[in-house]
């Protein structure tokens, strides 16, 4: 199962994603975030926080 | 009883915690933090314990308040990701309990910041009290510097800009140390080496094995009980007095140092977590 990258285009396979996973795109090196499995779907991962971290 | 993790996106660190789970035949709900939403005092989730991998420090601390205040065991409490994630919080911990830190000063003002920093002397450090990753971090060589960034930091930051957290530069030899201690045990550690000021691997800094030693392992346990961590990632430096802590982190990362320290970071979390969620 793939899905486009939603910057770029490129096909990314579904090789045992999980829901909410960030993902790069293997060709523009975007991250990605897993919002659907059946059918995959992705869209662009939320934005660096200033509280994100450990 | 059921247990969960809960989580608001899924890195590397989150999947290795669930294939650890699957590994040792425990079963993890999942739980998105975006979905919750609870009355005070009511289960925001139907689970009996939840380890905490909010990426979000806000969103875990009120996520993990409303879950231990409907008797929800949680790990890490919201109290340690209050102390983790305030550096100064951090920093009064450790002054309290007698672990050694670089020198820190706090200032409420761009103006009473310069004088602390002419005070400290260049270069010093200047960091925001909240955030992670090397994330905004200064080194500061001069005056001219200090005021610059000073000037930033209140024109373009919001409030929590507005305490300004000082910290005396510490001349590292290349390298800080990262250990890792879940429950009564410093389990591991690694060297971040890098040529930049800030060894962060989340920054490009490389990851080998560091020996636990036994002063290694016992300044980290008594830093983990000093924030009442059960599983904290302490940051230290190796000064000509010996090790100082300099930072502590709640949700530790770990996915760049399973490799180089062949430990079983996310199983060891894991089995911590079920056996002090069964107690």
């Amino acid at each position: 199962m793939t899905q486009d990258c939603p910057v770029c285009g490129a096909d990314i396979t579904n090789n045992g994603l999980m829901m909410n996973e960030l993902v790069p795109c293997p060709e523009c090196g975007s991250d990605l975030e897993v919002i659907e499995l059946t059918p995959l779907k992705l869209d662009k991962a939320p934005e660096e926080k200033e509280d994100w971290g450990e | 009883m059921e247990l969960a993790l809960a989580y608001s996106v899924i890195r590397l660190d989150e999947k290795m915690l669930i294939e650890a789970a699957g590994r040792l035949d425990v079963k993890l709900t999942l739980v998105r933090m975006e979905d919750v939403s609870a009355q005070a005092g009511e289960r925001p989730v139907g689970a009996d314990a939840v380890l905490d991998r909010g990426i979000s420090q806000f969103r875990s601390f009120y996520f993990l308040k409303l879950a231990e205040d409907s008797g929800i065991f949680t790990m890490n409490p919201s109290e340690v990701v209050r102390v983790c994630g305030d550096k100064f919080l951090t920093t009064s911990a450790l002054i309290r309990n007698g672990i050694p830190t670089p020198r820190t000063s706090m200032a409420l003002s761009p103006d009473a910041a310069v004088r602390e920093m002419e005070r400290i002397g260049y270069p010093c450090v200047i960091k925001p009290v909240v955030g992670s990753w090397g994330r905004l971090l200064a080194k500061v060589n001069d005056r001219e510097a200090a005021e610059a960034i000073l000037e930033h930091k209140d024109v373009l930051g919001g409030y929590p800009h507005s305490a300004i957290y000082i910290q005396e530069y510490v001349d590292k030899p290349g390298r800080d140390i990262r250990a890792f201690v879940v429950g009564n045990e410093t389990i591991c550690a690694i060297y971040r080496t890098s040529e930049h000021w800030i060894t962060n691997t989340a920054r490009g800094g490389k990851a080998t094995a560091c020996p636990v030693t036994l002063e290694l392992n016992e300044l980290c346990l008594r830093t983990a009980k000093a924030v009442g961590g059960d599983l904290v990632a302490i940051d230290l430096f190796e000064t000509e007095k010996g090790l100082s802590v300099n930072e502590v982190n709640h949700t530790m990362e770990f996915k760049n140092s399973v490799q180089p320290t062949g430990v079983d970071i996310p199983g060891r979390i894991i089995s911590h977590f079920i056996e002090k969620a069964r107690c």
